[in-house]
């Protein structure tokens, strides 16, 4: 299992008023996943995905990925799997709108050290694989919303992460567009195999996830999977692996 | 990707980045013409102390007059012999100084043997009245004696010759050391200054203001107190009143005086001056003790109120400038800072580490210093070029005297530097100048350097303190 949330909890002050962000969070992913993470604004999707992507610590509660509690790294050390391990897709895009596309998705190749030319060609490598190869020029400015998120994409997808992860990566998309990322965000997810979590409200975004969780008030409401390719293909892949099926904690998860 | 990323966010800042550099290049010009304009007074002031106090001169040694020495000077011009009526005659009446009372040369050996002291030489300093003109042919009634009875009577007038009177000074320098004393600051203009081995010659450098007034030139013979002595040399700028200079022993001969009137004392160092001065006095109580700070203390007139100017008004503006920029630096700096938190927050989640960020932040600030403090030394040189074109004309004087010293007034007194200045002229006139160092342009780029630091420093405490969840947050 990939990541495994025990109990967790994220209380911050916010305009003198205590807030539960998570309120006891219970679950597990597993690699290869594609989970879609639902919900009304305010039910602690964007304060998950920051557990999920160490972005934050929780304040109760363990985050384990890959067997290791986030919660007890050190900053370097979280800044370390930041760049190795997650790939983020912003709604907002966040590119840096002095760089240009190319340079946007070398951003991400800058914490590897990796130097120069090497940088450069594999940044065109990843634009190529998201269309962009002819873009790479351009200043975000000049491009449209969904190249830019496409940009987003190779900016994530450019290190080779265990895991990516979107919080509402379609949100300032037309539908036309909207449909385009989602389906190279699939595609990819399929060809290499990586852990998708999507924060999205958008059903049909949602649709293409192997698995689904609702969240309200910080907890976990409810959650479904894909009947034919979510915990079936997910324990074809345990098995052979050799490896165990779901965990006891993990199923009661999911049965809820 | 460093420097693309910085010169790219300038490029995109591109007033906030102008607007910085700008109030560095300002801050940083006012620092450079101020301390170019401080310097100018300062070599000003120099310039006007080095005439009057001589350069290498650091203290001047002179004594009050006894109380009760004064007096009116008394001498006849009457014939002494009856056969002298009607015969010209030539008399040079020698008065030391009535200011000061001459000291005795034993205390030039006493002052430099004093710790601190680097050497010490004597002056004196003596006015002469030259009178000339023709004695008065006295009539019988004049003598007291009856006319004679043959009838035939002497009824010569008395004379109506007039009767010329000339005064000048005549100081008497060591001619063994002529670094400090009266000759330490003058320039010999035509023929040459006295050899260590003229100690006793009758030789003479003639003032040259006076030397073209008294058409005397080098090679010339002058009769003083019926000694001849040969002009050697013209001098000028030395800032004294006196018209002649002989060898001392030839001046202590005419005043018939052992003594010297001005010791000239030169310290070890600048920063002992203070001691030595307090040393002379404990050793010399009833000696009044000048060094060059006591003058400038007394200069008033344009050029002090320009040296007031500029300590006072010109360093607080410089240093308000410089605050003000630095402040408006790191105020922009932080601004922008605060409108790159996605941008930083983004670059967080994607692992770069916060030392990078705040290294970025540093680098587009330094650029700015840079930029700034080359801007600010070409303006502070454009400053200070024009002061030095306009090159106003200063005055000082002296105001009031200090320890006891008196001023003699009117030209041709002879005495210390107060007394020399009080005579010599009622002001003295300099150019003023703004010089720039090449080190002053430096420490002052530098500031500016130090100013863009201090800004990302700023900025980049602003960014470290950044959440990577920053990045999340929602676009409204």
């Amino acid at each position: 299992m990939l990541y495994e949330l025990r109990d967790v909890t994220k209380r911050y002050v916010q305009r003198r008023r205590d807030v539960a962000a998570l309120a006891g969070v219970d679950l597990c992913v597993a690699e290869g996943e594609f989970l879609a993470v639902q919900g009304a604004t305010g039910s602690g999707k964007t304060t998950l995905l920051q557990m999920l992507g160490a972005l934050d610590r929780p304040t109760g509660g363990e985050v384990l990925f890959d067997g290791r509690d986030l919660a007890k790294l050190r900053e370097g050390e979280l800044t370390t799997l930041r760049s190795r391990a997650f790939g983020f897709i912003f709604q907002a895009f966040n590119l840096i709108p002095t760089l240009s596309a190319q340079e946007n998705v070398e951003t991400a190749l800058v914490p590897w050290g990796v130097r120069g030319d090497e940088r450069r060609s594999r940044a065109q490598a990843a634009l190529a694989r998201v269309g962009l190869a002819e873009r790479g020029r351009h200043l975000p400015s000049e491009l449209s919303g969904g190249e830019q998120q496409r940009v987003g994409i190779a900016r994530a997808l450019v290190c080779e992460p265990q895991v990516i992860l979107g919080d509402e990566p379609t949100g300032n998309l037309d539908e036309a567009t909207r449909d385009e990322i989602i389906a190279l965000l699939e595609t990819l997810w399929r060809e290499r195999g990586q852990t998708l979590v999507l924060v999205t409200h958008d059903t049909t975004v949602a649709a293409h996830a192997s698995r689904w969780i609702w969240l309200e008030a910080g907890k976990i409401t409810q959650t479904e999977e894909r009947p034919r390719e979510g915990c079936a293909a997910v324990n074809d892949d345990a098995a052979e692996a050799g490896g165990e099926p779901l965990t006891s904690g993990c199923r009661s998860a999911v049965e809820v | 990707m460093f420097f693309t990323y910085l010169f790219r966010e300038l490029r995109r800042r591109r007033r906030q980045a102008l607007l910085t550099t700008l109030g560095l290049a300002v801050g940083v010009g006012l620092v450079v013409t101020v301390t170019a304009y401080a310097r100018g007074v300062g070599e000003a002031q120099d310039e006007v102390l080095a005439s009057l106090y001589g350069v290498g001169t650091d203290i001047t040694v002179t004594r009050s007059p006894a109380q009760g020495s004064g007096g009116p000077e008394r001498f006849g011009m009457n014939p002494g012999e009856r056969e002298e009526q009607g015969q010209r005659f030539s008399r040079d009446r020698v008065m030391t100084n009535p200011g000061q009372q001459a000291m005795s040369t034993s205390r030039i050996d006493q002052i430099a043997s004093l710790d601190g002291v680097s050497s010490a030489t004597g002056a004196l300093t003596v006015s002469v009245m030259h009178v000339e003109g023709k004695f008065a042919q006295m009539t019988p009634q004049q003598d007291g004696q009856q006319p004679q009875q043959s009838g035939r009577q002497t009824e010569t007038m008395p004379s109506q010759a007039p009767i010329a009177v000339q005064s000048f000074t005549i100081t008497g320098v060591d001619v063994t050391d002529q670094t400090i004393g009266p000759l330490s600051s003058a320039t010999i203009t035509h023929g040459r200054t006295f050899t260590s081995d003229e100690g006793n010659a009758k030789v003479m450098l003639v003032e040259r203001g006076y030397a073209r007034q008294n058409d005397l030139a080098v090679g010339d013979t002058k009769k003083i107190d019926g000694v001849k002595y040969k002009v050697i040399g013209l001098v000028a700028g030395s800032g004294s009143s006196s018209s002649f200079y002989l060898p001392l022993a030839r001046v202590q001969k005419i005043a018939d005086e052992d003594g010297v009137s001005q010791i000239y004392v030169k310290a070890d160092s600048a920063a002992g001056i203070v001691a030595v001065k307090k040393a002379i006095k404990a050793a010399f109580p009833k000696a009044t003790v000048t060094t060059a700070e006591d003058l400038a203390d007394q200069v008033t007139g344009s050029l002090a109120s320009a040296a007031k100017l500029a300590d006072q008004l010109g360093t607080w503006l410089a240093v308000a400038a410089l605050t003000a920029a630095f402040l408006v630096a790191s105020l922009v700096t932080v601004s922008s800072v605060s409108r790159r938190v996605r941008e930083f927050g983004t670059l967080k989640a994607l692992g770069w580490r916060s030392r990078r960020i705040v290294g970025q932040v540093m680098g587009e600030s330094l650029v700015q210093g840079i930029v700034g403090g080359v801007a600010g030394v070409v303006v502070g040189l454009g400053g200070a070029r024009l002061i030095t074109a306009l090159s106003p004309t200063l005055e000082a004087a002296v105001g009031s005297v200090t320890d006891g010293a008196t001023a003699a007034g009117g030209p041709g007194m002879p005495g210390g530097p107060m007394e020399r200045m009080a005579a010599a002229a009622d002001t003295v006139t300099v150019q003023l100048g703004a010089p720039v160092s090449a080190q002053l342009a430096l420490v002052a780029a530098g500031l500016a350097v130090a100013g863009g630091l201090l800004a990302g420093a700023f900025g980049g405490w602003r960014a470290a303190r950044l959440r990577p969840a920053d990045a999340l947050r929602r676009v409204d």
